[in-house]
C-alpha cells in the first residue's frame, strides 16, 4: 500500500474551529505511503465526495482515509464513493478527528497535534488492509413464526401475504393465544374472539401458512438464511386430515369434568376435546393423562363413534424438519400464580390474599372466562364457590406488580386498564352490583385510554380506592378487604362476593428453554432481549430472529399487532433477496496454524466457530481445525484473544494492522 | 436433650406460670432446661422503641453469655426475646457491628448458634415422638391456634414458618389429638406491651381476637407468647366487660396441651394459675 | 390514628417530620411489623417508627396524649438499667406514679388495682423480685448506649 490519499474535512466549523486543518494537510502529506493530501469544507457534501473519486483516478490511490467525523457517520458514505471510483471500498478508513478530537479539546495545538497523529493510526491501518469482498449467505425464503397469539397471528398473515412461506408452530391444540380467551378489549369493548376469530380462519386457510399446532420447536441449528429446525408434533391420537370436526367424540367421553385449560379452571373439558368452538385448527385432541383407554385400555368410545375413523390411538410424537430464512418468536405471557406454588425462588405468592385457598378470589383472566359469553357460565357472572350473583367485587391491582420485596420489579403495564374494563364489564351484567378497585397509580397512556378509565369511574360507577389492600379473610361466606385510600388518608373495609387479582404478566412457560435453543438473550424475568430497546425493537442479538408481543416486554393488543407488523417486515428485508450480504470484517482461522484446542468454539458468543476438517482434495483426512461460519460471525474479536496459537484474526482489524497503527505512535 | 434457655422477664415475674408449665412439660419428655447464667433483659419493647443500640446491646449480651457457656441452641420462651436475639445475630454478620456490640457488652458477640421458639422445640423434640407419647387425647378440644405478631415476623429476621399463613402450632396440635380451626386472626397483633400503658389497644384487639376464633368454632385458643397470653387471658374479664360479650374462652400455652396429652395434671402445668379457667 | 403509616413515611420523604414527631400514632404503633412484612418496597416502615420515637424522645416532642405510654417505657429502661431485669412491682409503682404526675388523673393510680389481688392469688407476684448479679455491668452497657440518660 503506497499511494494513499488523505482528505481531511473542516465539517465547517466543528473541526476547523479547534484543528488547524492545513496545518493537518502540510503534516500527513509527509507520512509514509501518502501520494495526496488535502482539505476541505464538507467532505461528505457531492463536491467532497467528488474530490474522492477524482483523486482515486488521477493520482491512481490505493487506499483512502478520510480525517473527519464518527465512522458510524459517513464510512458508508466514502466507501460507496471509493467503490463508484473503481476502489475496493475496504481499503477505505476514516480517522475521526471530531467526536475524538476537535468536539473534546480546546487547545488549538494540542488538537492539531493528536489530529495529525489519530489520521497517523489511519495511515498505518490502511496501508494493511486488503481488498475484503462481502460476504454472501444463501437465503431460504421461508419463515418461521413461533406462536399462534395475535402477535404470531399478525406477523405470520403478514409474511404470507408478502408472498413468502410461513411455517407457524403452537404448542396449544388451537392457536388464538390468550386473546381468544378474553371476554372484550379495551378500549373499544369489541368481543376479542368476533376479531380474532376471522385472522385465525385466515392462518388455517392461508395457502402459504403451514400451521403445525400442538407442536413445539424441539431444536434449531443453522443461521440467518439458512435455518434448520426440528418441530415436535405431539401425539393428538386424532388424525386432523380425517376427522371432520363433528364434535360427536366429545359428547360421548365419559371423562366430563377435567379442568379446562383454556377456562384456566374456572370450567370442564372433557379427556377428548376441543379448547374451544371456534378453535383452528377444529380438531380436537385427546388428554393422555386422563383417558382411559390411553392409560389401562378401557373405553374406547370415541373411536368406535367417530364415523370419519379418525381416532388412532396408537399415535406417537413426530419430528419433522423445516428449513426456513427467518424467525419470529411470539411466544406470548402467563400470569403471575397467585398460588402458593411458584416457578422461582425469588418469587413467594401472597399469603395475605389467600394463596389461592378462598375459591372466590381469582385473577384476571379467570374474570375474563367468567364474563366471556362463550365461557362456562354463559357470560353470567357467577361466583365460582356457590355460583351466586356477586353485589360486591373487589378489583385489586399491582398484584406481584411493582414489588421489590416478593414479586417482580416492573410495572405489567396492561393492568389499569383491563382493571376498568372488568369493572365496566361487571357492571354491564350486574345493574346493582358495586365494583371496587384497589389501586397505587393508574396508568393509561395509550389512544383513548385515560378516558375509558374515566369512564369506568363516572358513567359506570366503580369506586376506585388509593391504596392497598393489607388482607384478605373469609368470614360467613364474604370475603372481608381490608385496604386504605391514603387520598382520604382512611382505612377502607369491603365485604366482598369476589375479589379478582390483577396478576403481574410473565413471559410464557419453557420461554428460556426456548430462547437457548434459539440462541437468543433473555432477562432476569425471561422476557427476550431486543437488539435496542429504542430503536431495535424487534431484533434480537442474532441475526435472522426478531421478536414480538407480550414474549419481549408487557403490552397491550395494539402494541402486540404493531410490533408483530414490524417484525414481519423486518423478515421481509431478511427473504428479500436469494442472497444475504454480510459485512466481511469477520473473523478468519489461519486453518494451517490452528491447533485445533477449540478454545474459541466455546469463547464465541454467536456459536459461530465450527468445529471441522481439512482434507485433501481426494478427500484424505489431514487435521483438524476450528472454522468461522461467515453467516454468523459478528466480528467481534473474541476468538482473536483468546487463540494460543494466533491463528484467529479479524478482516479488517488484523493484528499486523493494529501492531502498525501503535508503531505508528511511537 | 439440653437445651440452652433464656426465660426472659416476664416468665420469672407474672407469667411464671407458663415456665412451670415449660418445666413440668419439658421434664416430662426428657429435654432438660440449661439457664443462661447471669441473664438481663432483652430490653422488650422500650428498648427497641427508646434507643436502638440498646436494643441490641442487651440481647447481644444474653447471646455473648450463652455461647460463653457452649450452649448451641438457645431456648427463648418469648417471641420478644427470641425475636430480639435472632435480629441480632442478623446484624452481627456484618464484622464492624459485632465488634462494636462485643466491646459494649464485653464479652465475643457471635452470629452464629440457633435460637428457637417454642414451637421450635417442639419440632425439634419431633411431632411423631410427640404423637407417639400421647397419652390423653385431647380431642374435646377446638383450637384457634394463635401466633401473634413476633413468632412469624419480621420474617427476614426470624425465617419462621410461612408468615401470612403459618401452620406449625396446628402441627403439633393436632398431633396430640385435638382438632384446629381455620381463622383469620392467626397472625394480627394483640396489643403486645401496651397491657398497661395502652389498655384500650388492647382491649379492642383482644375482644376482636377472642371473637374470632370463637366464631370459627374455637372453644380455646393455643398461644406460644405470654404477652399474649397475658392480653387475652389476664385481660379477657376486661374485654368482657368493655364490650358487652361473653367470651368464656380458656387461653393455653403450647406447652399446656403437650402436658395433658403426656398425661401430666392441670395443676403441676400451672393450667389452675390462669385467669380464665373453664369450670 | 392521627397519622397513618403511610403518611408517616410520606411526610417524612417531604421532610416535614414535625407533625410526625408530634403525633400519637407514633406511640400507638405496636410494632406487629405487619406493615414492614407487606411493604413491597421493604421500606421497613416499623423501623422507621421506632427511629421517630427516638427522635421524639430526644426533641421532647411527645404528644401530651401519649405521655402515660412513654413514661412506661421509660420507667421499663430505668428498672432494667437498676436491676438488670424487670422488677414488675417496682416498674408498676413507679409507672403509676409517674403517670399521675404528669396527668393528674387519679385513675391512673386505681386501674387495675383490682388485678393485684388476684395475682397474688395466683402466686404470680412476688413481692420480691431477683437481681441481675453483675448489675455495674448492666449500668455501663447502658452508658455506653445513651448519648442522653434515657
Amino acid at each position: 500500500m503506497s499511494r494513499i490519499g488523505v482528505f481531511t474535512c473542516w465539517c465547517g466549523e466543528n473541526i476547523a474551529r479547534t484543528v488547524d486543518v492545513d496545518e493537518v494537510t502540510r503534516r500527513v502529506a509527509e507520512l509514509p505511503g501518502v501520494r495526496c493530501a488535502l482539505n476541505y469544507k464538507y467532505m461528505c457534501s457531492d463536491p467532497g465526495q467528488a474530490m474522492v473519486r477524482e483523486k482515486i483516478a488521477s493520482e491512481k490511490l490505493d487506499g483512502v482515509v478520510v480525517a473527519s467525523c464518527s465512522p458510524h457517520m459517513h464510512l458508508k458514505t466514502f466507501r460507496k464513493a471509493a467503490q463508484a471510483a473503481g476502489l475496493n471500498p475496504y481499503l477505505v478508513e476514516m480517522a475521526n478527528i471530531r467526536e475524538q478530537c476537535s468536539w473534546v479539546h480546546h487547545d488549538r495545538e494540542q488538537a492539531t497535534n493528536k489530529a495529525v497523529e489519530i489520521i497517523g493510526l489511519a495511515v498505518a491501518k490502511v496501508r494493511n488492509d486488503a481488498a475484503l469482498e462481502p460476504i454472501r449467505v444463501p437465503v431460504t425464503r421461508r419463515a418461521m413464526v413461533v406462536g399462534g397469539g395475535v402477535a404470531g397471528i399478525q406477523a405470520a398473515l403478514d409474511i404470507a401475504d408478502a408472498g413468502y412461506e410461513v411455517v407457524m408452530v403452537e404448542r396449544q391444540p388451537s392457536i388464538g393465544g390468550k386473546m381468544a380467551g378474553l371476554s372484550e378489549t379495551f378500549p373499544t369493548l369489541d368481543c376479542s374472539q368476533c376479531i380474532l376469530t376471522p385472522r385465525m380462519v385466515e392462518v388455517g386457510q392461508h395457502p402459504r401458512i403451514k400451521l403445525y399446532s400442538y407442536s413445539e420447536v424441539e431444536a434449531v441449528e443453522g443461521f440467518v438464511g439458512n435455518f434448520n429446525i426440528t418441530i415436535r408434533q405431539k401425539a393428538r391420537y386424532v388424525d386432523i386430515a380425517k376427522c371432520t370436526g363433528c364434535g360427536e367424540c366429545w359428547t360421548v367421553c365419559p371423562q366430563k369434568k377435567i379442568l379446562s385449560e383454556f377456562d384456566y379452571g374456572m370450567g370442564m373439558r372433557t379427556g377428548i376435546y376441543i379448547p374451544f368452538p371456534q378453535a383452528v385448527p377444529a380438531r380436537p385432541v385427546i388428554d393422555s393423562s386422563v383417558c382411559v383407554k390411553l392409560k389401562r385400555n378401557g373405553c374406547g368410545l370415541c373411536e368406535k363413534r367417530c364415523k370419519a375413523g379418525a381416532i388412532n390411538y396408537k399415535d406417537e410424537d413426530r419430528l419433522v424438519e423445516e428449513k426456513v430464512g427467518a424467525i419470529v418468536v411470539a411466544t406470548g405471557y402467563k400470569l403471575y400464580s397467585i398460588s402458593k406454588e411458584q416457578d422461582k425462588a425469588s418469587l413467594a405468592g401472597y399469603g395475605e390474599y389467600g394463596y389461592g385457598k378462598y375459591k372466590d378470589v381469582i385473577d384476571a383472566l379467570q374474570f375474563e372466562r367468567l364474563v366471556s359469553a362463550s365461557g362456562p357460565t354463559g357470560g353470567v357472572i357467577k361466583r365460582p364457590s356457590d355460583g351466586a350473583t356477586p353485589k360486591n367485587v373487589v378489583f385489586i391491582a399491582c398484584v406481584g406488580s411493582r414489588d421489590n420485596a416478593k414479586g417482580l420489579t416492573y410495572c405489567s403495564k396492561i393492568c389499569c386498564m383491563y382493571t376498568a374494563k372488568h369493572t365496566m364489564l361487571y357492571k354491564h351484567k350486574v345493574h346493582d352490583g358495586q365494583a371496587h378497585v384497589f389501586y397505587m397509580d393508574i396508568r393509561a397512556g395509550g389512544k383513548n385510554y385515560d378516558e375509558f378509565v374515566r369512564r369506568a369511574i363516572e358513567q359506570d360507577g366503580a369506586k376506585y380506592y388509593r391504596g392497598r389492600v393489607s388482607k384478605i379473610t373469609e368470614e360467613n361466606g364474604k370475603l372481608i378487604v381490608r385496604g386504605a385510600d391514603t387520598l382520604a388518608g382512611v382505612p377502607v373495609t369491603v365485604e366482598a362476593d369476589l375479589v379478582v387479582l390483577a396478576s403481574a404478566m410473565r413471559p410464557a412457560d419453557g420461554v428460556e428453554e426456548l430462547a437457548q435453543k434459539l440462541n437468543i438473550g433473555y432477562d432476569e424475568f425471561g422476557f427476550l432481549m431486543e437488539s435496542h430497546p429504542k430503536l431495535r425493537p424487534v431484533e434480537t442479538n442474532t441475526a435472522g430472529i426478531y421478536i414480538a408481543g407480550a414474549c419481549q416486554a408487557p403490552k397491550d393488543i395494539p402494541e402486540a399487532v404493531a410490533q408483530a407488523s414490524a417484525a414481519a417486515s423486518k423478515v421481509q428485508v431478511t427473504l428479500s433477496a436469494d442472497q444475504l450480504t454480510r459485512e466481511p470484517e469477520i473473523a478468519t482461522i489461519n486453518e494451517q496454524t490452528c491447533a485445533a484446542c477449540f478454545t474459541c468454539v466455546h469463547a464465541c458468543p454467536y456459536h459461530a466457530i465450527d468445529r471441522a476438517e481439512v482434507r485433501t482434495p481426494r478427500g484424505v483426512f489431514v487435521k483438524r481445525t476450528a472454522r468461522v461460519n461467515p453467516g454468523l460471525c459478528m466480528g467481534c474479536g473474541t476468538c482473536v484473544s483468546v487463540c494460543p496459537s494466533k491463528s484467529a484474526d479479524l478482516q479488517g482489524f488484523s493484528d499486523q494492522q493494529v501492531y502498525a497503527m501503535v508503531e505508528s505512535l511511537a | 436433650m439440653n437445651i440452652g434457655y433464656y426465660p426472659g422477664c416476664a416468665l420469672h415475674g407474672t407469667s411464671n406460670e407458663y415456665e412451670q408449665s415449660l418445666r413440668a412439660c419439658l421434664g416430662a419428655l426428657e429435654v432438660h432446661l440449661q439457664e443462661i447464667k447471669d441473664w438481663i433483659c432483652c430490653g422488650a419493647t422500650a428498648a427497641h422503641s427508646l434507643n436502638h443500640k440498646l436494643s441490641l446491646a442487651l440481647p447481644a449480651r444474653n447471646l455473648a453469655l450463652a455461647q460463653k457457656e457452649g450452649v448451641q441452641e438457645l431456648f427463648a420462651p418469648c417471641p420478644l426475646c427470641s425475636m430480639q436475639l435472632l435480629r441480632v445475630q442478623k446484624e452481627a454478620a456484618n464484622e464492624q457491628v459485632r465488634q462494636e456490640l462485643s466491646a459494649i457488652v464485653e464479652a465475643e458477640v457471635q452470629s452464629t448458634g440457633q435460637v428457637l421458639n417454642l414451637i421450635q422445640l417442639f419440632q425439634k423434640v419431633g411431632v411423631e415422638r410427640l404423637r407417639a407419647a400421647v397419652k390423653a387425647p385431647l380431642s374435646s378440644l377446638s383450637a384457634a391456634c394463635y401466633y401473634g405478631c413476633l413468632l412469624t415476623r419480621p420474617p427476614e429476621v426470624v425465617h419462621f414458618d410461612d408468615f401470612e399463613q403459618p401452620t406449625g402450632m396446628e402441627t403439633i396440635v393436632t398431633a396430640l389429638g385435638a382438632k384446629t380451626v381455620e381463622w383469620n386472626y392467626k397472625t394480627e397483633c394483640c396489643g403486645a406491651g401496651l397491657t398497661m400503658a395502652g389498655e384500650d389497644t388492647v382491649l379492642e384487639l383482644a375482644h376482636k381476637i377472642l371473637s374470632n376464633a370463637a366464631a370459627h368454632g374455637a372453644n380455646c385458643v393455643v398461644v406460644a407468647c405470654p404477652m399474649c397470653h397475658v392480653n387475652l387471658d389476664m385481660k379477657q374479664a376486661a374485654a368482657e366487660r368493655r364490650f358487652g360479650t361473653k367470651l368464656n374462652m380458656v387461653i393455653y400455652y403450647l406447652s399446656d396441651l403437650v402436658g395433658l396429652a403426656l398425661g401430666l395434671p392441670a395443676e403441676q402445668l400451672g393450667i389452675n394459675r390462669h385467669f380464665v379457667t373453664k369450670a | 390514628m392521627d397519622v397513618l403509616p403511610s403518611q408517616v413515611m410520606r411526610l417524612l420523604q417531604l421532610g416535614r417530620p414535625e407533625r410526625v414527631l408530634r403525633s400519637q400514632a407514633i406511640w400507638q404503633c405496636v410494632s406487629c411489623q405487619t406493615c414492614s412484612t407487606r411493604c413491597p418496597k421493604s421500606a421497613d416502615p416499623a423501623g422507621v417508627i421506632d427511629y421517630v420515637r427516638e427522635r421524639a424522645l430526644a426533641e421532647d416532642s411527645i404528644s401530651p396524649a401519649q405521655q402515660p405510654i412513654v413514661i412506661f417505657q421509660k420507667a421499663f429502661l430505668n428498672n432494667v438499667r437498676r436491676n438488670g431485669r424487670v422488677n414488675e412491682l417496682e416498674l408498676t409503682a413507679r409507672f403509676k406514679t409517674g403517670v399521675f404526675l404528669r396527668t393528674r388523673q387519679t385513675g391512673w393510680l386505681f386501674k387495675d388495682a383490682g388485678l393485684a389481688p388476684q395475682l397474688r392469688k395466683r402466686d404470680r407476684i412476688h413481692f420480691t423480685s431477683e437481681r441481675a448479679q453483675d448489675r455495674a455491668l448492666v449500668e455501663r452497657i447502658f452508658a455506653r448506649c445513651s448519648r442522653a440518660a434515657v
